[in-house]
């Protein structure tokens, strides 16, 4: 095999798998920060239940994010030294800072706020959830400043062959950065209000199930107890509030993600307008967005896709993604290759670095079927997300969930679209570059001279045995640790509140408890009170 | 400042900075890695795992990130370096990967695990785990003083294991012999009861045992290409060293420690002055050496850099060294609170 393909796979693999953690700890991140705002402002025993119960299912999930992102940050060196060596300069400063800056910040106060209860004053409790996810927002700024530099080189000069920073600030200003995140940060809420949602209906299904919460006869709820703590009518109140609270996240984080997708579109047409024309399976010139598309465009050699059969099209919405009227025309493939060769050449130069595709004609068309329905299936996935979302506020108006397991289940399932739509999301916009794995802008804010291709990126001193060996051996154990956090996360779901919280329900075990562990031994809880302080919480 | 002396002048900086980064490092990861390694070394029941973990519960991933910096740092700022050598040692770095990932994940998770057996299977990942990535390190920074088969580009040549060398082995077990120190010296000030007591005991007796791998490297590599200064570095840190020894010896907890952190800052200090300026040797020719002069980003660039660490380092720091503070009294078994077995509603 090719080392090339190996260290594609591999990179594309381990990116959507860093991106599936991530998302859910930007987004409940800042759920859980606001909740525990809201105790801290309201006093209510509810916000406490819900800091803790979503702070548990935060950290199952953060852990996770970073043990991947060790990886990510390797890898550039490992597997792709050559683009590390060319892009160095510029690309190295941005990952630097989002350690020094970012890193630092999200793991020690994350450490301070999980051994903290109790143990802090509560103000300062509180800042250090606060500071731990503004250290993961900070993350996702600068990461996305490397990738939208890739994607739209500024800031630096060719020096010697390879670009050279001269201006930090425009590439931490770059306009696609300014665009990219927040896209990327609705689309993080997004996951985070399909989770609560989902979740949260579970619990007042479950509570009905058992009996607890009835309906009365005009439909609204009648809510119950068991007399444990762990279901009484705070525990509904923090079921109910949780859906409320993730539905509105889900809508509004879906109108979000579509006006700044809507911007990225109208750079994406200047910046990259082979990605756009791909995206739309949009051979020839027009003004319509396709909704569906059929044919293997690819069948007749790379460049030609005229049997490319556009089965639905909405006339001037393609147009109005990318201009902001109905009537301008985007240029479709058949156009533009000949620009692309015109400007970078038909074949890769006949360097070593190239190894055996030194020489090789340049295929300048990304994969077409992937990045037209990775485009679909992100705005798709999403929006199935926001509907859901804002049926879900319908039906809940009355104050709990309809008895039925076919609807609960499909709550529950929807947690995945819009971790659906943000892998989507990033495979149409890495694979959308190729071949380049730094782009050249045409764009006159863009510095167009700089530009390298994914064939040259890869380490030259690497063979297929070692990139082989790493790509199966991460992707086992990260098919295992799926699975692993998947176990978890149902268990403290299942768990309820008392599983984030166990003194919770702690004085209630006896009457109902087969499995209590083995005994604490000899010390007592009298004793254990007294030392509250050297240790709230415990691994 | 002249054109001469930034392009001369911040790449040392930016040398000097990348050396502290690993040294903080080894320094702060040393401990939870080696209290990690203990967790099935010496800790033989559920309570005392209990313990140990809890030490390091609050400050491991901060000290973690440590190591993050480090690489990001030398990619900013030698992106040269950083290519060739995480380019070079393939292998060991997946290898290193793999530890990093299953050691983190089992500091969060074997607590919530419902059977002795699963929490075996994580034990073993948090102790291996660590055992392995301090022998990675050490491994790797052995390779930034022996050197790598480098061609003219900076590819290593030579096939997938041509890192293995007598001293790069011998770097692994510095770490790891060092973590252990460290392990131990910090379960000292940090425990009550059975642990400190087993500190005690075994630094008394064992204490130069683990420093030995470190020591016999450190020599070699200095009395390869060391001058005065290094030297002299070297016999602060045997100084520091049997300083640890004694305090150990007489319980001095918190000096023990601190003498083992001085050790390692005067040994680390002597081994990168000693290669200065070469950061990454070729085997294959001199002239194929990766210096901090020709590895190094553009002055632009290391002045940006230079900046945010002016600014963010003491920030680091002093929140670090807050938390430290706050986490600050010792764990006995009685506060272990019982475990938490959850049920579903
Ligand atoms: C939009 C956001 C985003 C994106 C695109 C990436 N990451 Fe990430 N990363 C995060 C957002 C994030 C985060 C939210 O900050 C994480 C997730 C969970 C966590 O612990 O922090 C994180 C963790 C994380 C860590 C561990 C940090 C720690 O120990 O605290 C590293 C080293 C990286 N990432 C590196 C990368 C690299 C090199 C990426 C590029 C390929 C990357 N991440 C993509
Ligand atoms: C976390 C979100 C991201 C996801 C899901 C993602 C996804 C992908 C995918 C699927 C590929 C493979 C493309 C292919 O094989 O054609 C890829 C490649 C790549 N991406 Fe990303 N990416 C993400 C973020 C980033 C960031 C933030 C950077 C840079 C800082 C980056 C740099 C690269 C590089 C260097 C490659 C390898 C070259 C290539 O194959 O194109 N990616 N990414
Ligand atoms: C109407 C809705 C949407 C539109 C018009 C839209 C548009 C876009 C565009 C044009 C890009 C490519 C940017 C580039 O390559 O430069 C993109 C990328 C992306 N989208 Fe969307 N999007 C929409 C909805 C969503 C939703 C609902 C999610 C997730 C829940 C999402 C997640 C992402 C992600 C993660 C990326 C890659 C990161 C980035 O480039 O910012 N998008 N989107």
């Amino acid at each position: 095999m090719d080392p090339l393909d190996i260290a594609r796979w591999q990179f594309g693999i381990t990116t959507v798998y860093h991106f599936m953690m991530v998302p859910l700890t930007i987004g409940l991140g800042l759920v859980v920060a606001t909740l525990q705002t809201m105790w801290h402002r309201t006093g209510r025993e509810e916000y406490l239940r819900m800091t803790k119960f979503w702070g548990k299912l935060f950290l199952i999930n953060f852990i996770m994010g970073v043990a991947t992102g060790i990886v990510q940050e390797f890898q550039f060196g490992m597997a792709w030294s050559e683009y590390s060596r060319f892009v160095g300069d510029v690309f190295g400063a941005p990952l630097a800072m989002e350690a020094l800056v970012a890193f630092f910040m999200e793991s020690v106060f994350l450490g301070l706020w999980i051994f903290g209860w109790k143990r802090l004053p509560a103000r300062v409790h509180l800042a250090a959830i606060w500071c731990a996810v503004i250290g993961s927002v900070f993350s996702a700024y600068f990461i996305l400043a490397a990738n939208a530099w890739m994607q739209h080189p500024v800031g630096v000069e060719m020096v010697d062959g390879r670009p050279v920073m001269n201006d930090i600030w425009a590439v931490l200003t770059n306009n696609t950065l300014l665009v990219h995140f927040p896209h990327t940060l609705a689309g993080a809420l997004s996951v985070a209000g399909s989770f609560l949602l989902g979740i949260a209906w579970f619990h007042l299904w479950k509570r009905r199930r058992d009996g607890i919460d009835t309906v009365s006869a005009d439909g609204s709820v009648v809510v119950g107890t068991t007399g444990s703590k762990g279901r009484d009518e705070t525990d509904y109140r923090v079921w109910y509030r949780s859906l409320r609270w993730g539905a509105w996240i889900a809508l509004v984080a879906f109108l979000g993600t579509a006006f700044t997708g809507h911007a990225q579109a109208q750079l994406m047409i200047h910046q990259q307008p082979l990605k756009m024309a791909a995206a739309e399976a949009a051979c020839h010139d027009g003004t319509a967005f396709s909704v569906l598309s059929v044919a293997n465009p690819r069948t007749e050699g790379a460049t030609d896709c005229d049997d490319v059969v556009g089965v639905f099209e909405i006339p001037g919405l393609l147009s109005f993604l990318a201009h902001n009227d109905f009537t301008t025309d985007v240029a479709g493939v058949n156009t533009l290759i000949p620009q692309y060769q015109e400007a970078y050449g038909t074949h890769l130069p006949d360097d070593p670095m190239y190894g055996e595709r030194a020489g090789q004609e340049i295929d300048y068309l990304p994969v077409m079927e992937v990045t037209y329905w990775g485009f679909r299936i992100m705005i798709t996935f999403g929006g199935l997300a926001a509907l859901a979302a804002a049926i879900a506020l319908w039906v809940t108006r009355r104050g709990t969930v309809p008895d039925s397991r076919p609807l609960m289940r499909l709550a529950v399932l929807g947690i995945l679209a819009p971790f659906g739509a943000n892998a989507a999301g990033w495979i149409f916009t890495e694979m959308g570059r190729q071949p380049f794995v730094v782009v050249p802008n045409p764009d006159p804010t863009g510095i167009d001279q700089v530009w390298m291709y994914t064939a040259a990126a890869v380490s030259p001193g690497v063979g297929a045995g070692e990139l082989l060996f790493s790509l199966i051996a991460l992707t086992t154990v990260y098919a295992v640790l799926m699975v692993v956090e998947v176990v978890l996360l149902t268990r403290y779901v299942k768990g309820g509140v008392p599983a984030g919280m166990p003194e919770l329900t702690a004085g209630e075990h006896d009457d109902h408890d087969e499995d209590h562990g083995p005994d604490g031994g000899p010390g007592g809880s009298d004793a254990r009170r007294d030392d509250a302080d050297v240790l709230a919480f415990a691994y | 400042m002249t054109p001469e002396m930034t392009t001369e002048f911040l790449p040392t900086l930016w040398f000097a900075l990348v050396a502290v980064l690993w040294t903080g490092y080894l320094f702060l990861d040393g401990f939870d890695l080696g209290v990690g390694m203990l967790m099935r070394g010496w800790a033989r029941n559920e309570s005392r795992r209990r313990v140990l973990l809890n030490t390091i519960g609050p400050v491991w991933d901060g000290n973690e990130v440590w190591l993050i910096t480090a690489a990001g740092a030398t990619f900013a700022a030698f992106p040269l370096w950083y290519a060739a050598l995480f380019a070079g040692l393939y292998i060991p770095l997946t290898v290193a990967l793999l530890a990093l990932i299953l050691r983190a994940v089992s500091i969060e998770y074997r607590g919530k695990s419902r059977t002795a057996r699963t929490r075996d299977v994580w034990d073993w990942c948090l102790a291996g785990g660590s055992a392995v990535a301090a022998f990675s390190v050490g491994l790797l920074l052995a390779v930034c003083t022996t050197g790598l088969p480098l061609n003219a580009n900076g590819d290593r040549v030579g096939g997938p294991f041509a890192w293995l060398t007598g001293e790069g082995i011998l770097g692994g077990f510095a770490v790891v012999g060092f973590a252990l120190a460290m392990g131990w010296a910090y379960l000292g000030l940090k425990t009550d009861g059975a642990p400190r007591q087993a500190a005690h005991r075994h630094l008394t007796r064992w204490l130069p045992l683990y420093l030995l791998p470190m020591g016999a490297w450190a020599v070699v590599v200095v009395s390869r290409d060391g001058g005065l200064i290094p030297w002299a570095l070297l016999a602060m840190a045997l100084g520091a060293a049997l300083g640890a020894w004694t305090a150990a010896r007489s319980r001095r907890e918190g000096w023990t420690f601190v003498a083992l952190g001085a050790s390692l800052v005067a040994g680390a200090a002597g081994i990168f002055l000693a290669v200065f300026p070469v950061v990454l040797p070729s085997t294959l020719d001199p002239a194929f050496h990766l210096t901090a002069q020709n590895a190094s980003s553009s002055p632009y660039t290391l002045t940006v850099m230079s900046w945010v660490a002016v600014v963010f380092v003491p920030l680091i720091l002093a929140y670090s060294a807050y938390v430290y503070w706050v986490f600050r009294r010792r764990l006995a078994e009685t506060h272990i609170p019982e475990s938490h077995v959850v049920t579903p509603l």
